[in-house]
């Protein structure tokens, strides 16, 4: 018995062995794998997985994608325990330079040509993916922000003109509230990321009412969260979504409506809203929920009203970046792939991405709202990201946070402003 | 290809690998003198157990201490500055606070619950049925629970259908009733989180405590009874100081897992409207604000918390069977 058990001892510590000891699978030049990790699932992940096929068949190289709604979390675990991913989209240019800066990204000098570059993206996006003047990312598709969202039927029925100006706008809410209706859909829930949508207001309203400028000087932190035009970015919020009047279902719907349901009121009858301010990739969410509605004809937007003339054409956009972690011949390949007009087209044609890419033509698009979005995108004077997604990580948690407490107090909004003054100062770098 | 070979080697390899290792040992032992086999055998077998828990539990909590007095580089020395800022900051004060009231609420009332269960359900015949009832929750991990509670609690419009049990069962039942966005008013959000945990757990409460129940000596209760004694007077004086025990051990294993309790409130809040917990704070220092020392110095302060418990049960466990 001793010698048998000896005997399977020795094929057991082979086996083990021969486990341990097989080799990655790191090809040649043609094949191969890239690993990609994002927080794409869904039919964003069928996107995704369209947008590199042609990639795959032309190269060999396996795509190896990983999705999960917890980025941060999983690739922080993964840069400190020394294995990160190839590729990583992230939603921030913010956190792309923390990155940067810790090491941790590999610049793009050597995987696109930057002579290409310059021909299919403007200074704009290439200076957003750059830290400190190196290309450390590319934008792979993007999304315009600050749109008013509204159903044209309940509109026409109600008799309501789009609002240009700001003031406008205030009246039209003023006039449904009065009515007994409530003019407004607001839902800040999600999950750890719970009151972005809120953020995306007093960003657009920062933009449109003090301009690019002022609003760059906010997000790099040189001038405090207590200026007197932050301030009244954060008031003409609360003027909306802080009174119970304007938004369905109060303040508890607003906080605990998640961001994804929150338009829908709008179509139901009778209506319980009128506007919904969201960026361009809601479309999905309402054709998903109500596949009978036709873009422009049923569900429509208009642009963020007026609030200061000169910066009336002001576009915030936000978007997804992909930033390479390991240095291998396969991932250069692929962010190479990836910021070609051919492979942006894809995901475009499919729906609910525009692509910042000069070469992808407006009939790609393939409805008139996306349409109308890329051409904002490009006729724009200045297109602004999203300042939230540029702020160090710390700080727009602090700020996400910030806006659901100013919802449920707007009283308390100086001691916000003066909390968020302090935690910037000690993350700001 | 490569995962079910890496899956045969390990589910093969592992146990025939320690089989050889204790073959191995056994043989090198029987080359000593009886006296030193036997202060040497222990050591030997406890050997490999031993490695993997300095490897996999004593190394990582040195490192995280030492982590604890660095920065967020986690380079620079910077001695009790994270453990400053953990105990001043509001908001892990106020994730300190909840973290108490998980420790007083959660292993009161699932304790209390279930000793109620295990009392009530020794009396009928249908015992084994509720048991098995009260415990069914404990299939489910926290986070499971959490999913499923969050719908519990969800919120809706006044005049728009209810999806969320507890608005709707309100609705029903209380005229006038408007439903409320339960988990955003502080300060009822944490108890109503607490009473998910207290879901899950009741039901191993009450199974340990009944089959510690049932080891009471049945003379005695008997004895009791004949001397007159009511329901209440058996249960006081005789049952309870007999399971004693078993109560005191229940009661430190819920309290460290209301210590440690962090998808609860990740799940349902994230931490917002005032549940931060302590787990939770960690969480976000060292993965959203990539800030390993400040979540090092939290983790050292629940490390420092639990160290009379772990005292106690170890005390416990030295005196008599726990279990008994």
């Amino acid at each position: 018995m001793g010698k048998g058990l000896a005997a399977l001892a020795w094929v057991a510590c082979a086996l083990l062995f021969a486990a341990c000891a097989r080799p990655g699978t790191t090809g040649g030049a043609r094949g191969g794998a890239v690993s990609v990790l994002g927080v794409w699932g869904g039919s964003e992940l069928d996107s995704f997985r369209a947008m590199v096929k042609p990639f795959e068949t032309r190269t060999g190289i396996t795509v190896q994608y990983e999705g999960t709604r917890d980025l941060n979390a999983v690739l922080t675990a993964r840069v400190q325990g020394g294995h990160p991913p190839d590729l990583a989209a992230l939603p921030g240019p913010g956190q792309i330079a923390e990155l940067a800066r810790a090491g941790s990204l590999k610049p793009l000098d050597h995987a696109v040509d930057p002579g290409e570059m310059a021909r299919e993206y403007t200074r704009t996006w290439i200076d957003l993916g750059s830290v400190g003047g190196r290309l450390y990312s590319i934008v792979i598709k993007t999304a315009v922000k600050g749109l008013v969202w509204y159903d044209p039927h309940t509109w026409a029925a109600a008799g309501y003109q789009v609002p240009s100006t700001w003031g406008q706008l205030l009246s039209l809410t003023q006039a449904i509230a009065s009515g007994g209706k409530t003019a407004w859909c607001v839902g800040l829930e999600s999950g750890a990321a719970t009151g972005w949508p809120a953020t995306d207001w007093i960003e657009i309203l920062l933009l449109r009412a003090a301009g690019p400028g002022v609003y760059e000087q906010w997000y790099r932190h040189e001038i405090p969260w207590t200026d007197p035009r932050v301030r009244a970015a954060w008031q003409r919020f609360g003027q909306i979504a802080a009174n119970p009047k304007n938004v369905y279902g109060g303040t508890p719907a607003e906080l605990a409506t998640n961001f994804g349901q929150a338009p829908f009121p709008m179509f139901v009858t009778p209506p319980g809203c009128y506007m919904h301010l969201q960026a361009t990739f809601i479309q999905d969410f309402i054709h998903t929920q109500y596949p009978q509605l036709q873009p422009g004809r049923d569900v429509a937007f208009f642009p963020f009203p007026t609030i200061a003339p000169a910066y009336a054409t002001d576009v915030e956009v936000a978007g997804d970046l992909v930033g390479m972690f390991n240095d291998t011949p396969q991932a250069r390949a692929l962010v190479r792939y990836l910021a070609t007009a051919a492979a942006q087209e894809i995901w475009v044609k499919r729906g609910a991405a525009l692509s910042p890419n000069r070469g992808v033509p407006l009939t790609a698009y393939p409805d008139s709202l996306s349409r109308r979005a890329a051409e904002m995108l490009v006729t724009s004077d200045a297109a602004r990201f999203d300042a939230s997604d540029m702020m160090p990580q710390a700080v727009t948690d602090a700020f996400y946070k910030a806006t659901l407490d100013y919802v449920r107090d707007p009283a308390r909004l100086t001691e916000i402003l003066r909390r968020l003054e302090q935690v910037s100062r000690e993350n700001y770098k | 290809m490569e995962r079910t070979e890496t899956l045969l080697a390990v589910v093969i390899g592992a146990p025939v690998a320690s089989a050889a290792y204790i073959l191995c040992a056994e043989a090198a032992l029987r080359r000593l003198a009886p006296g030193r086999q036997r202060l040497v055998r222990p050591w030997l077998w406890v050997g490999p157990a031993l490695l993997l828990l300095v490897v996999f539990l004593v190394y990582p909590v040195v490192d995280t201490l030492a982590l604890s007095f660095r920065d967020a580089a986690g380079r620079t020395w910077v001695g009790f500055a994270n453990y400053r800022i953990a105990l001043s900051d509001p908001d892990t004060l106020r994730a300190l606070w909840n973290t108490m009231l998980w420790v007083v609420g959660f292993t009161g009332l699932s304790v209390g619950f279930g000793l109620a269960v295990a009392v009530l359900a020794d009396r009928v015949r249908y015992e084994a049925v509720v048991k098995a009832i009260v415990f069914l929750p404990m299939a489910l991990s926290f986070t499971a629970a959490g999913v499923i509670w969050k719908f519990v609690y969800e919120f809706r419009p006044a005049g728009a259908p209810q999806i969320g049990a507890l608005n709707a069962l309100l609705v029903a039942i209380v005229p006038g009733f408007t439903p409320r966005a339960w988990l955003t008013l502080s300060p009822e959000n944490t108890p109503l989180l607490i009473a998910v945990g207290v879901w899950i757990w009741t039901g191993f409460c009450a199974v340990v405590l009944s089959a510690a129940l049932k080891n009471v000596p049945r003379e005695l209760i008997e004895a009791a009874r004949i001397d007159g004694a009511g329901d209440a007077r058996v249960f006081r004086q005789v049952q309870l100081p007999g399971i004693a025990p078993v109560v005191a051990s229940i009661a430190i294993t819920m309290l460290v897992t209301a210590l440690k309790v962090f998808d609860v409130v990740y799940v349902m809040t994230s931490g917002n409207y005032g549940t931060d917990v302590v787990a939770n704070r960690m969480y976000s220092e060292l993965f959203t604000f990539r800030h390993p020392g400040r979540a090092s110095a939290l983790a050292a302060i629940l490390l420092v918390g639990t160290i009379p418990l772990v005292v106690a049960v170890m005390r416990r466990a030295a005196r008599e069977d726990a279990f008994r």
